[in-house]
């Protein structure tokens, strides 16, 4: 089992719900890298899940969007974030994602990237713009260097691509919640309970909820359909503003054995 | 032909795209290739290429500028004569067709000059289809005409100020768009670009402008051309003309991009000459990036050629040899808006104006007994303002 697939059993196994933060690397400066991330964990999170900003960041939405244009003005890129990230390796405690578009990988050579990765403490890799089809491109690197490579499965996903996308996915599986792009949202599709107990029957895997998940009423909810939540666009609106509080709450969400206590 | 395995043009190609699409995408495929195969659905596309568009295109003797430059005889294809003046309308037609197949209501496209957003909201107004088009919020300024014409018919434009504000920027909106309102939404893509099967599509849909021009000018010189010009922003026109001539090894093949300012400075657009393979907008191209994979502003003086991209079948077309792509800079490009003018009485589209400023290079190296198509993509009076702040006014 993965250093990623265990860390959010070992949650799931004490009766609490995976929560994986995603942070925008570079939005304030590289320099925030390193005190955001000790302090999440230090809160309990159970990986983290960092944003690489690229330049057309066509599956996010606003809030994501305009921290990534940030943070490219801050300048980062794949390459700065990995070498930040390697000043204080020893001090992460939890494992990484990397959030990144495919073009950046290539452009730095997918190879190189997933050794430099896993030395960064990178143990997951989500890429928004590579469906399973596509992956052969940079699968084998990351199988070398052991990265998981987690899938994304969509509401509109059919049952033949379903089943392909759970038994490829290294980690956990990536349940996309809305039909769209990252960003807080109001109301979750109705079905969102029957879709997830029909993902349930195609792998053991955990399954975790994201996009859109923005309140801890979310959290708790969504998290009950699987094994956990990834919260993005409110935790990188509420870093912006420095507003640990809403994090904690959020956090506290997912601690649902404490909650039943 | 090139279509070696599904939606790969060699290596380039493929469907990079978030997972939400991938069914659409998958939908669209089939749907696409069902229709292909309907006679009603091609007799009813013919029949509006026919009556509504006003196809077949002229393939003109340009016999002024053939006097002019000395050289090969040369022919204009006037897709400038199609209804909305460019030949963006042939696939516009054919998707709005297709969508309506699908039983999808609803069209969401981008527009870097606004042609290919004109001839959507003309297809929609026509076939009864909501259309939404977005627009970067610099070419809007640059394209008020169409803007306004757009409107007019019924479109909501909506203008992208993120990015370079221009084609680019739109496409990612209009994707962003597609991907949140997937279950009622087809999405028109407007060039030879983005995840298959679309390139494919576009250039099916776009191929009739070879087609025609093969066999007129068989009609009129017996023969092939020696040579075809057709200016490359995406890629849509120059496919559409290339295509039918890829196996006709004799006829050389000129796809023209944009040099903007200058290949050697950072203001142009030539991906293809200064571009390194990349991802972008669902497809493996070459594409215009810096050492972090950040994909580069593209600079033209033409707004429909302002993409960092070029769709991958010419990016295969390109590393095969089959066709050569050389630049034209802006400068060029205004030269070749004055020179047809002068010589033929037609006013060009500025990406069409590459391609005739090539033309007035190659067709001098060429003997007189040779013959030149250029694919006259679309007409210049959406370019009037951008000509009189080129130009200067009165002029």
């Amino acid at each position: 089992m993965s250093r990623l697939t265990q860390a959010i059993e070992n949650v799931t196994a004490q009766g609490d719900k995976a929560f994986i933060p995603y942070i925008m690397a570079g939005d304030g400066g590289l320099e925030t890298l390193k005190p955001t991330i000790l302090t999440l964990q230090k809160l309990g999170v159970t990986a983290i899940e960092i944003g690489i900003p690229f330049t057309d960041p066509v599956a996010d939405g606003p809030t994501i969007e305009e921290a990534g244009y940030r943070a490219l003005q801050a300048g980062a890129s794949l390459r700065t974030v990995l070498e930040e990230l390697q000043t204080f390796r020893d001090d992460i405690t939890v494992p990484l994602v990397a959030m990144t578009y495919l073009n950046p990988i290539l452009a730095f050579g997918v190879e190189l990237f997933a050794i430099e990765a896993k030395e960064a403490g990178i143990e997951g890799l989500i890429v928004p713009d590579m469906p399973l089809e596509e992956s052969a491109i940079i699968h084998d690197a990351l199988r070398v260097a052991e990265i998981d490579l987690v899938q994304l499965v969509s509401l509109t996903s059919p049952a033949e691509r379903i089943a392909k996308i759970t038994a490829a996915s290294e980690g956990f599986v990536y349940a996309v919640t809305v039909n769209g792009i990252t960003g807080a949202r109001q109301a979750f599709h109705e079905e969102l309970s029957a879709h997830f107990n029909n993902l349930a029957t195609y792998t053991t895997k955990p399954i975790l909820a994201g996009f859109g998940i923005s309140t801890p009423a979310q959290v708790e909810q969504l998290g009950q359909l699987g094994s956990g939540v990834i919260v993005g666009s409110k935790i990188v609106d509420a870093l912006t503003k420095n507003d640990w509080a809403t994090i904690e709450a959020l956090i506290a969400a997912s601690k649902q054995s404490a909650l039943r206590a | 032909m090139t279509t070696a395995q599904k939606g790969r043009y060699g290596r380039f190609g493929g469907q990079f795209v978030p997972e939400t699409l991938m069914t659409a995408l998958q939908e669209l495929e089939v749907a696409y290739n069902d229709a292909k195969q309907d006679e009603s659905f091609q007799q009813e596309l013919a029949y509006y290429l026919k009556d509504y568009v006003g196809r077949e295109t002229p393939l003109y003797y340009a016999e002024g500028l053939t006097k002019e430059l000395g050289g090969a005889k040369i022919y204009l294809k006037r897709e400038d004569l199609n209804h909305t003046g460019a030949h963006k309308i042939n696939n516009a037609i054919g998707q709005a067709l297709l969508a309506k197949r699908m039983g999808k209501q609803k069209i969401v496209a981008e527009t870097g000059a606004g042609q290919h957003g004109v001839a959507t909201a003309t297809a929609c107004a026509l076939l009864n289809l909501e259309c939404v088009v977005f627009m970067g919020a610099e070419d809007v300024r640059r394209q008020q005409l169409n803007v306004f014409r757009m409107e007019l018919l019924g479109t909501k434009v909506i203008p992208v100020e993120k990015g370079s504000a221009t084609l680019k920027d739109a496409v990612n909106e209009a994707l962003r768009y597609w991907v949140t309102n997937i279950d009622d939404t087809h999405y028109i893509l407007g060039s030879a670009l983005g995840p298959h099967p679309f390139p494919e599509i576009v250039r099916d849909f776009q191929r009739i402008i070879g087609d025609e021009t093969r066999a007129q000018i068989l009609e009129k010189e017996q023969r092939l051309p020696d040579a075809v010009v057709a200016c490359v922003g995406g890629g849509s026109n120059a496919i559409g003309m290339f295509y039918p001539f890829v196996d006709d090894e004799a006829v050389r093949m000129y796809g023209i991009e944009a040099a903007g300012s200058g290949v050697d400075t950072q203001k142009h657009a030539a991906a293809i000459h200064d571009g390194k393979v990349g991802v972008l907008h669902g497809a493996l191209m070459y594409l215009l990036q810096d050492e972090n994979g950040f994909v580069q502003e593209a600079h033209s003086i033409s707004a429909g050629l302002d993409y960092p991209g070029v769709g991958p079948e010419h990016c295969y077309l390109h590393d095969i040899g089959r066709v050569q792509y050389p630049h034209i800079s802006d400068a060029e490009a205004l030269e070749g808006v004055k020179l047809l003018c002068r010589t033929e009485g037609i006013l060009p589209a500025l990406e069409s104006a590459h391609a005739i400023a090539y033309t007035a290079k190659l067709a001098k190296t060429m003997s007189t007994d040779e013959l030149l198509v250029v694919c006259l993509s679309g007409r210049g009076d959406k370019d009037v303002h951008t000509l009189i702040e080129a130009l200067g006014g009165g002029q």
